[in-house]
């Protein structure tokens, strides 16, 4: 099971347990639940489109200063979706093994 | 609209909701609710409520965008009875689950099948878990002050909960009686304009109604049900605030001529006039009955409802619904499972009775309160009995 990093006792649950800070779903992380595969992105062949940013459906990638794009464990579900957008074939699914 | 005048219930409802001032009403109209949202979008139509009126495709969407108004800071009204009450299930355990506080008027009607348009209270009692407060009227009188005590008592801060006003379909809603209106202006003194705790706002965005995982979802609910328990003590003092206003009292539990009685009839709704006429008859007689209405379904008020039958021998509890294949109706239930930790208590003989706008006359309470002291005299385990059964 995934862990959340602040467990409330009930009274601090806040109000009809709405979430009152945008993007705590961060604080979540269910990278834990990933499949055998993670993706691994060959910088030589990337061209910094974002592809990869734009459709991961979990928001595991964030933009690097470089203006590559980084992966996060913490989120990823090993989905492939990002190697199979890839114009330039820059991102390998690789099994968890490697 | 100020004084007292006669006229339809259903139409009163309408028109304390507009002293309420509701500013969005999603209604499907649904018999025998219907005059009550009609009477509205009337209201609306004219320009003598400055609301948003809006007419959805079902109960389902009407709950929802009633919930949905009250997301964003609204005061929100719906009405709905029988088969549309069933099509909001989902949306009731919603609602109060993300405290949001709207009002609800439910006009008591069977639940199909056989079609039928006529009053019991089945369609409440299967949303009697939806973690709403609940009242119920017993006149046209306590319809339009129950109304406005529920806006009241929804929105207080340490509430934040939907509450549901019941009255009985025809029974009730349908009936001319004499309705004392308050003044616009009392009105607005008595419930001010609703300050929401949680609001939906684009500068201060929150996002309400999200996935709740096994790490929090029991303190959720521990934190709803702390609520709507601690909701009596708000509901005592909205009544206490509403009395000192208007004159008028009101208690989770009433009595009618309980002194010195030996028997009580249990009762809910507008039936309980009928069954005050009963008592008037019994008593004539020189036989020892008394009756309780209970007013405050959810959250029930256990200490009041004790206070009440602490002198009763026999209770003969009135329930107009069944729990199909189980010890009997809801209310009975309620009681019997109150009683049980107790070291004495009164017989509880239950009848369920009335179902599907069965007349309940005063002959009728005459009959179950003497069938109940007849059960009690025997000793025997009784579950329930249903009453005016046709055999042959």
């Amino acid at each position: 099971m995934a862990k959340i990093e602040a467990l409330h006792p009930w009274k601090e649950v806040p109000l009809g347990c709405a979430i009152p800070e945008a993007g705590n779903a961060r604080q979540f992380k269910t990278g834990d639940w990933r499949s055998n595969f993670r993706p691994r992105t060959d910088y030589e062949k990337c061209i910094k489109c974002g592809f990869c940013w734009i459709y991961c459906p979990d928001m595991a990638y964030s933009l690097r200063e470089d203006g590559y794009y980084d992966w996060n464990g913490n989120y990823c579900k090993g989905c492939g979706i990002c190697a199979r957008e890839c114009p330039k074939e820059a991102i390998q699914m690789i099994s968890e093994e490697q | 609209m100020s004084g007292r005048k006669g006229m339809e219930v259903s139409i009163a409802v309408a028109e304390a909701v507009k002293l309420a001032n509701a500013d969005v009403i999603a209604a499907y109209p649904i018999t025998p609710q219907t005059h009550i949202v009609e009477h509205l979008s009337e209201l609306v139509a004219d320009g003598e409520l400055k609301a948003a009126f809006v007419p959805v495709e079902s109960e389902h969407s009407a709950l929802s965008a009633a919930m949905g108004a009250a997301a964003v800071g609204a005061r929100a009204y719906t009405a709905t009875a029988s088969q549309g009450l069933a099509l909001m299930h989902e949306i009731m355990f919603i609602t109060s689950s993300i405290r949001l506080p709207l009002v609800m008027t439910v006009v008591n009607r069977a639940l199909s099948a056989p079609i039928n348009i006529w009053n019991d209270l089945s369609d409440i009692m299967a949303e009697r878990d939806c973690g709403w407060i609940q009242l119920f009227a017993i006149n046209g009188q306590e319809a339009v002050d129950l109304t406005l005590q529920a806006f009241k008592i929804a929105e207080d801060p340490r509430v934040l909960l939907p509450v549901a006003v019941n009255l009985d379909g025809f029974i009730l809603s349908h009936v001319i009686e004499p309705v004392d209106m308050p003044e616009q202006e009392m009105v607005d003194r008595f419930l001010p304009v609703f300050k929401p705790t949680l609001r939906l706002d684009p500068d201060n965005p929150v996002t309400i109604g999200a996935f709740g995982s096994p790490d929090v979802f029991i303190e959720v609910k521990k934190q709803i049900e702390e609520a709507l328990i601690g909701s009596q003590k708000v509901v005592a003092e909205v009544w206490k605030d509403f009395e000192k206003q208007f004159g008028r009292t009101y208690k989770p539990v009433e009595s009618y001529k309980t002194k010195g009685a030996e028997t009580l009839l249990v009762t809910m709704g507008s039936i309980s006039e009928t069954a005050m006429t009963a008592v008037d008859v019994m008593r004539e007689k020189g036989q020892k009955v008394g009756l309780i209405h209970i007013r405050l379904w959810r959250p029930f008020p256990f200490k009041e409802f004790f206070q009440a039958i602490r002198e009763a021998k026999v209770l003969a509890v009135v329930d107009r619904a069944l729990s199909p294949g189980g010890p009997g109706g809801p209310v009975g239930l309620e009681i019997k499972s109150a009683l049980f930790d107790k070291k004495e208590h009164p017989y509880v003989a239950e009848f369920v009775a009335g179902l599907g706008g069965r007349d309940l006359t005063v002959e009728v309470f005459s009959e179950m309160s003497a069938k109940a002291e007849k059960y009690a005299k025997s000793g025997k385990e009784m579950r329930y009995e249903m009453i005016g059964v046709r055999e042959k």
